[in-house]
């Protein structure tokens, strides 16, 4: 149920993330959601795109350094309070996050927020047996109206 | 010696508000050139005599037929081994001492190109005698006896802080021993304390002039009246902001430890070149890959044989330091020869705030982090008066993590590296793989952006 998202290290100086949007856009991949953190040297972008292998194969051909990581999207009410319950379970469960960010769209009420854990599987397995919906690719793939 | 006040030529130093008067520290350093050159024929003798009780010389000299007969003039210098740095390096820690280790007073040491320091012995004459060609320098350059004299060099293995402490200590003046950091403390000191003279590198003293001008304190209004640089390579553009910026006059003075120490050569009040102290040390100046002599006034390699020297004597060292060599008189009526200011290197030594600095340290700590050497680029600059390093580092693929902690890490790893085998702080920035521009042969490391002196 774990997704793969590609991690791009950009260096702090302009032309860097047309680069790799320019990449994806040849490659035909499409960005479902990203998330950019930044420091005073460096960046790193995330990405969770249509086909990750097509992605990097794109990203690597420009240059890009790029890898590969297991993350879990997981579904939270999309009202007060949602963000605030499903950290709670990851808490009890005693799961550390690594580094967290949302998707744009959701269903029913409901919202999709993307985690980084240090043990993927393990994390999985705990929150499923706690009743949270931990979404796949394909999945979220339709869901973003695939795209 | 004996203290010489006799003024020779009427030539003075026109400081802002006060004039420098010419007067010699020492009789030997008017010697007629004749007898100043049967002296260094002598001294070169008993020196060669004095080096083969060490091992690498003994055996060059046995290599070369080299006896004491074979030093009947300052002709045969030619014919005597050099002496590089790498030669030192390979027998670390003091495969060069000539006299036993319990003559030894003192040790100090420069940075190398690996994490390990050159060390350089004296003996407590050695030490007498680095005190009196310090002596010279400063007294030529206006220091006397009632004078107050700030030190922000640092004190410890670098030879910038005892050497000169124990100069000025010679001439008989006072001494606030800063030594070097917390600039904010400097200029208190300097202030309340009114010192007369500065004694630090010039980029330091052009640091200070700007620290102060953000205190609200004009540099210019600093009781000092005159500094004493040396440590690194510095221009006369730089001469004249910081005689302007603190309303100074500024000398400048050569040396290594190698050799001694500061005190190889220095300005007198003429200002025309660093007088050679060579009634100690023997200056070639030679076509770095010929190893010819330049022609008169040409740049070259100084290549320096410290003659008197006890616990090291040191036959034609390469400095791989580029500078000119002017035999013409100087008005002040010291005889000896007089260097340019140093106009570059023949290898890739960079000096960062008073500090040697080689690129292939970069290289060897980043050995330490990565497991192998990956590109990297070195920057230097001049921000505001503050020599400051960037270092890029290539990224590959396989150290890079989507995580920002790790990439920080990574980041830090490096930096601690580099500070612990250079000493030095550096920004560390890590850049995409394939950024760093490549060049065909030798890889072009370093970038320095800083101003150069021009013969």
């Amino acid at each position: 149920m774990k997704l793969k998202q590609l991690s791009l290290f950009l260096e702090n100086r302009p032309g860097q993330l047309v680069q790799a949007a320019q990449a994806l856009k040849e490659a035909g991949v499409n960005i479902l959601t990203l998330s950019l953190a930044d420091t005073e040297q460096f960046g790193i972008l995330r990405l969770i795109v249509s086909d990750w292998e097509k992605g990097k194969r794109a990203l690597e051909a420009h240059q890009c350094v790029v890898n590969a990581a297991d993350v879990a999207a997981l579904e939270v009410s999309d009202r007060p309070g949602g963000l605030a319950e499903i950290l709670g379970i990851i808490e009890e469960c005693g799961i550390n996050i690594e580094y967290m960010y949302a998707f744009t769209f959701g269903r029913d009420g409901k919202a999709i927020l993307i985690f980084r854990f240090e043990e993927v599987d393990e994390a999985i397995a705990k929150l499923q047996a706690r009743n949270v919906n931990v979404i796949g690719s394909v999945e979220l793939f339709e869901l973003s109206g695939g795209r | 010696m004996s203290l010489h006040q006799t003024t020779f030529a009427p030539y003075k130093t026109q400081g802002p508000e006060f004039a420098i008067e010419n007067r010699i520290w020492d009789a030997d350093e008017t010697l007629p050139r004749a007898e100043l050159e049967a002296l260094q024929v002598e001294r070169l003798r008993d020196c060669v005599g004095r080096a083969a009780a060490v091992p690498f010389y003994q055996e060059k000299f046995r290599e070369n037929n080299i006896t004491l007969s074979s030093v009947r003039s300052l002709d045969d210098l030619k014919r005597l081994p050099f002496t590089t740095k790498q030669d030192l390096r390979d027998h670390y820690p003091l495969g060069f001492l000539a006299v036993t280790r319990d003559k030894i007073a003192r040790v100090h040491g420069s940075s190398g190109t690996t994490g390990k320091p050159t060390f350089v012995a004296y003996t407590h004459d050695d030490l007498a005698l680095w005190s009196n060609l310090c002596a010279r320098f400063l007294y030529a350059g206006g220091l006397r006896s009632n004078h107050l004299v700030h030190i922000a060099f640092g004190y410890g293995l670098f030879t910038g802080g005892f050497g000169l402490h124990y100069g000025v200590e010679r001439v008989g003046a006072a001494i606030v021993p800063a030594a070097s950091g917390n600039t904010e403390r400097q200029i208190m000191l300097l202030k309340d304390l009114g010192a007369d003279a500065l004694v630090c590198t010039p980029s330091y003293a052009l640091y200070i002039a700007e620290v102060a001008a953000s205190e609200g304190i004009d540099p210019r209004d600093l009781p000092l009246r005159y500094a004493h640089f040396g440590g690194e390579p510095w221009t006369e553009d730089m001469r004249r902001q910081i005689e302007e910026d603190m309303n100074i006059l500024a000398f400048n003075n050569y040396g290594l430890s190698e050799i001694i120490g500061p005190g190889v050569s220095g300005e007198c009040a003429a200002r025309r070149g660093m007088h050679f102290q060579e009634d100690h040390f023997i200056v070639e100046c030679l076509n770095p890959d010929t190893l010819e002599s330049a022609g008169e006034g040409e740049a070259g390699e100084l290549v320096i044989t410290a003659m008197t020297k006890q616990a090291m004597p040191i036959i034609r060292y390469r400095t791989r330091d580029i500078a000119s060599i002017d035999r013409s008189p100087c008005p002040c009526g010291r005889t000896s020869a007089r260097m340019s200011r140093v106009l570059g290197r023949t290898d890739d030594m960079l000096i960062v705030r008073g500090v040697n600095l080689y690129p292939s340290q970069i290289e060897e700590a980043l050995l330490r982090v990565e497991g192998a050497a990956p590109h990297y680029q070195i920057e230097v600059d001049r921000k505001g008066n503050l020599d400051e390093i960037t270092v890029r580092v290539e990224m590959r693929a396989r150290d890079f993590s989507d995580k920002m902690r790790e990439m920080a890490h990574l980041r830090d790893r490096i930096d601690r590296e580099v500070q612990h085998i250079t000493g030095l702080r550096m920004h560390i920035e890590l850049v995409a793989p394939q950024t760093l521009e490549r060049f065909v042969g030798k890889a072009k490391r370093v970038i320095d952006h800083r101003p150069k002196a021009t013969l």
